[in-house]
């Protein structure tokens, strides 16, 4: 069959290239589809019990997305007349902020207190310029000793003042609506920068987060994909040393990209940061397989073929193997598809495609051109071919030693993947070059968390948030929670509660405590929110019924084990002290982010048995023997868990990204294990040689491509590990030690594992089935 | 034509036939403001329904008085009957044509009359999604107008004019008001936030006329637009010219109210 289609190949190559690109300009004609997304909810399947759980609470109460300032002032005391003038003028114009619906600072603070006998709520500062000391003192009381204030909005010492405003997008075309507000917010800073020099102004927020993805998506391709052309024209230029077919191979490679971008423009995938990497890694495997093709008909040249029978004899040679090992690296990254984040979903099938369009572009596109083009072969150097041999004639000589050496290696290596933390920080999957991971640094350090946890306590009963008991509970979890060390800030009903009372007992300290029934409580609240401003009344906090109130924890930069690990000890104290009605989860994205990476690891196992089963399966059938099939899971396993060990060394933290390695390396490193096996069972079943020889003979045939390509994969996926975004970089990373790890257990245990199992059984009888008899 | 409009039409003439819309819209706002004027006082029962984005719903029920007066805004006193841990509560505003609202609030459980700063008038209304300068008496005075165009709406043809608040204090930049043609009863009302996006609608459901002279909506719907919440106002139990008087609120009997 190869045969015949080679030949239909080289004789209607015209036709297959002229076809390829009609084929090739349908599908970009997607790519006006397609679009960016800024929404850190995309890693969330529709499904998810965490992003469920959240957007009961955003829908029960409001939303809590966010832009936060973060003011600085050059004299280390927010409380001059200068400084809170800046508050104020930012305050105002933040209102004007597209989509705001709330401003929460220092100015506009809705101040209580008692006055005669009637309860005044104004902002704490107005007329902020003419401010005199006894005033700034009197604001930096009040400020210093307010529970809703203090690092949220302001630093314990006073040294820098947040200015927080809650904006509800209304979410119908995202791609739109964040870059509105980040523009407004960016053009806002610097405008207040101007006006008070003084100041040093930190932006950012959940707002800023969901930007940070498409600027970080975008670049991405617009810095890693140029890297990736220069390193394949330099290793192109290396391997094969020929002008027009590396021109050819870039050719190949656009359209490859070209298509499954299209593709994924026609499904209607969002792209994303990790979907952003797929040119990259769709290049790099493009350029594996056209090498192969290439290197086969420059061979073939040199050897003094002319340019059609050589490039037939590629063909007929490279068709199958090359079609083979495209379609297990499709079914690696399709198994992506089982992960519980759809980014990386997309990513696997837009690989996928890519993977699929570079084989047939591979064969439609590279006989034309190379016949067509003036392309001659220059010698070719062999040092490799040696080194292969010798180290050929090492495995054979030292089997045993090799071969336990490389189990005790991977059972070691093996040990340590336990010893991975899973860790999703969000803040910290952009790395410190990126403004949004500086400024959300700078805050955290010196204001308050972009991290914290929310829940939505019952009391049980419609009106029930007055009821002493209730607010006694609340109040005690808001002291448990404020003495946990991960905590920067604690929101809870009961410090306004208290402070009404305090108000309304003509501001008595000795009032500074919970009303003692609910009808007064009731009437409090009642009192306060006819009291308020626009924006600033409770519905963020009580909801429609009165009956459930938001409390809301407010975190240090803390790892996903830490944040699961607080939530569990304040699970097991409502638990032990709170009626069943306040046993509720808490809800937020550190808290989604957190589970996400456990979550994913046990989806892609399913994703990744697959996978595994349907290579090997392919694997069976590609190379007629049930056994070594089977011997091939070894090799095709164990790079990906000596991998995982090798990461706990150096790194020790995975997550979400991580989590699809395995099953998205297994269709490459396979690909290692079946040029070596096909060779070696060639060697045994038409040459009739012995494992011995047959070892001997697959790295002198195959050694050299197997390492050059695992070179060429290796430095392709390195390259995303100039990725700012860490979810990228890591993967990245991992992958690269992966292939690296598969072409040492291709070359040390594979062989050592098939001269060890197969000649226990020397008797097998495979009927050859393969016609030809010639030796490549 | 009534003679007390009769200066104003003379003001006007200055540009006799060339009315510009400042003056139209001004004038639609004074006839629907004169054909709502005489009731002297009216008392209602009501239903307000509070709803959230995911259709989560809570009621409260009010009774409320309103007195008309000569030469400022109305009177009004409202008494909170449920939800049960603030009846008794009771909410006596006196509205001005010029200058900030009075306005008081008794607290049964602290059995103290409480004064609210009048220039927190844009937060909601006890939760709502109606703020007091929503409910509360539509001055006259409190607005600037605008009429935009004629428009069908429903059955009728309504004209649309534009008010904007003239409080500083307002929650809004402007609103559309869209005001029947037969009756001159405002059927719809859109709100436009400080930064002039397009926040509320408020419509009016269920016109009925009490002694033959005075139409009241018997259902007001809010919907907020940027959050997804919503309030629905029921009225029931209309009655006209029953007799209160000044002494009925007065902020010193408040505790005595009922």
């Amino acid at each position: 069959m190869p045969n015949n289609l080679s030949e239909l190949l080289i004789r209607w190559r015209w036709l297959a290239f002229i076809a390829a690109l009609v084929i090739a300009g349908l599908a970009a004609s997607g790519v006006r589809f397609l679009g960016f997304s800024n929404d850190y909810r995309i890693f969330f399947s529709a499904d998810n019990p965490q992003l469920l759980a959240f957007e009961n609470l955003q829908n029960t109460y409001t939303k809590s997305d966010n832009v936060l300032f973060v003011l600085e002032p050059a004299n280390g005391d927010v409380f001059t007349a200068q400084t809170l003038e800046a508050v104020s003028w930012l305050t105002a114009q933040a209102w004007q902020m597209p989509y705001s619906i709330r401003v929460d600072s220092l100015s506009n603070f809705q101040h209580t207190y008692a006055e005669q006998d009637d309860l005044v709520v104004t902002d704490l500062v107005s007329d902020a310029a003419v401010l005199d000391a006894a005033e700034l003192q009197r604001i930096r009381a009040v400020a210093l000793n307010e529970p809703l204030l203090l690092n949220r909005i302001v630093s314990p010492t006073g040294h820098v003042t947040g200015v927080n405003i809650i904006v509800q997008l209304p979410e119908q075309d995202l791609a739109a609506e964040t870059p509105e507000v980040v523009n407004f917010s960016r053009d806002l800073a610097q405008q207040l920068t101007q006006r008070f020099p003084h100041l040093q102004v930190h932006t950012t927020g959940v707002v800023f987060l969901n930007n940070a993805f498409t600027e970080m998506a975008m670049t991405d391709m617009r810095t890693l994909i140029p890297v990736m052309f220069g390193i394949i024209v330099l290793v192109m230029a290396l391997l094969i040393r020929s002008v027009w077919g590396t021109l050819a191979t870039v050719l190949v490679i656009m359209l490859s990209i070209v298509t499954a971008i299209g593709a994924a423009g026609w499904l209607g995938i969002k792209l994303t940061p990790p979907s952003a990497s797929s040119p990259t890694m769709m290049m790099t495997l493009a350029v594996a397989s056209c090498v192969h093709l290439l290197v086969t008909f420059l061979q073939g040249m040199r050897s003094g073929k002319a340019r059609r029978p050589a490039m037939q004899e590629s063909l007929r040679v490279n068709l199958a193997p090359v079609f083979l090992t495209s379609l297990t690296t499709a079914i690696g990254f399709l198994s992506m598809n089982f992960s519980d984040a759809p980014p990386f979903r997309d990513l696997g099938n837009i690989v996928a495609i890519g993977v699929g369009a570079s084989f047939f572009y591979c064969i439609a596109v590279l006989p034309a051109l190379m016949l067509a083009l003036p392309v001659r072969a220059k010698p070719a150097r062999n040092r490799s071919v040696a080194a292969m041999d010798a180290l050929a004639d090492f495995v054979v000589q030292r089997r045993r030693p090799v071969m336990w050496g490389m189990t005790a290696l991977v059972l070691l290596l093996v040990a340590f993947i336990p010893t991975n933390e899973l860790n999703d920080e969000f803040v910290k999957y952009f790395d410190d070059r990126v403004p949004f991971r500086t400024a959300t640094d700078f805050t955290t350090e010196n204001l308050t968390g972009l991290y914290n946890i929310a829940y939505s306590l019952e009391s049980g009963s419609s009106g029930g948030i007055s009821e002493p008991q209730f607010l006694r509970h609340l109040e005690a979890f808001a002291r448990w929670y404020g003495q946990q060390p991960e905590v920067l800030h604690v929101n809870s009903l009961t410090d306004t509660m208290k402070r009404l009372n305090r108000n309304l007992h003509g501001d008595d300290p000795d009032w500074y405590r919970l009303p003692e029934s609910r009808e007064l409580a009731a009437q409090y609240l009642l009192l306060y929110e006819m009291s308020l401003p626009y924006g600033l009344d409770l519905n963020d906090q009580i909801n429609v019924d009165k009956s459930a109130t938001r409390f809301n924890v407010f975190l240090k930069s803390i790892s996903s084990e830490s944040t699961i690990g607080l939530e569990q000890r304040a699970q097991q104290w409502l638990k032990d002290n709170a009626p069943a009605s306040m046993q509720v989860d808490g809800a937020s994205p550190a808290i989604m982010f957190s589970h996400i990476g456990a979550r994913n690891i046990r989806s892609m196992l399913g994703g990744t048995t697959l996978a595994l089963v349907l290579i090997s399966i392919t694997l069976i059938f590609a190379l007629r023997s049930w056994r070594i099939g089977l011997i091939s899971i070894v090799p095709n396993l164990v790079p990906a868990g000596m991998a995982f060990g090798l990461w706990a060394l150096l790194v020790g933290q995975v997550g979400l990204a991580l989590s699809v390695v395995t099953g998205m390396t297994l269709g490459i490193v396979v690909d290692d294990t079946v040029h070596f096996l096909s060779k070696y069972l060639r060697a045994r079943r038409e040459s009739g040689l012995s494992p011995e020889d047959a070892v001997r003979y697959a790295f002198h045939t195959v050694g050299t491509a197997l390492w050059t390509t695992s070179v060429v994969l290796i430095a392709g996926f390195l390259v995303l590990t100039g990725s700012p975004f860490a979810l990228n970089s890591g993967m990245g990373l991992l992958t690269a030690i992966t292939i690296a790890l598969a072409l040492v257990a291709d070359f040390l245990l594979l062989p050592t594992l098939l001269m060890t199992l197969d000649a226990k059984e020397n008797h097998e009888t495979v009927p050859v089935a393969d016609p030809v008899k010639s030796v490549v | 034509m009534k003679l007390y409009l009769l200066p104003i039409l003379l003001s006007l003439s200055f540009n006799a036939f060339a009315q510009t819309p400042e003056q139209k819209g001004f004038e639609i706002a004074l006839e629907a403001d004169r054909r709502d004027t005489g009731f002297h006082d009216s008392t209602a029962t009501l239903n307000m329904i509070l709803r959230n984005r995911q259709g989560d719903e809570s009621t409260r029920v009010i009774r409320s008085r309103t007195l008309e007066q000569e030469n400022d805004g109305d009177k009004s006193l409202n008494l909170f009957d449920e939800p049960a841990d603030v009846k008794g509560t009771a909410f006596l505003s006196f509205t001005h044509k010029t200058g900030q609202d009075d306005q008081w609030l008794y607290l049964p459980a602290l059995k103290r009359v409480k004064r609210i700063s009048s220039s927190n008038k844009s937060g909601p209304f006890m939760g709502s999604e109606f703020a007091y300068e929503d409910i509360s008496s539509q001055e006259l005075e409190k607005y600037s107008y605008r009429y935009l165009r004629d428009e069908a709406c429903g059955d009728e043809t309504c004209f649309v004019i534009e008010r904007i608040p003239k409080d500083q204090n307002s929650g809004y930049t402007r609103q559309l008001v869209w005001i029947d043609q037969a009756e001159y009863r405002p059927q719809q009302v859109v709100f436009y936030d400080r930064k002039d996006s397009k926040l509320k609608t408020l419509t009016y459901r269920n016109y009925r006329q009490f002694l033959d002279t005075w139409w009241r909506a018997m259902e007001m719907h809010m919907e907020n637009h940027q959050t997804g919440k919503s309030t629905l106002l029921k009225w029931s139990d209309y009655a006209f010219q029953t007799g209160l008087s000044d002494r009925d609120f007065n902020r010193n009997t408040l505790d005595r109210v009922r």
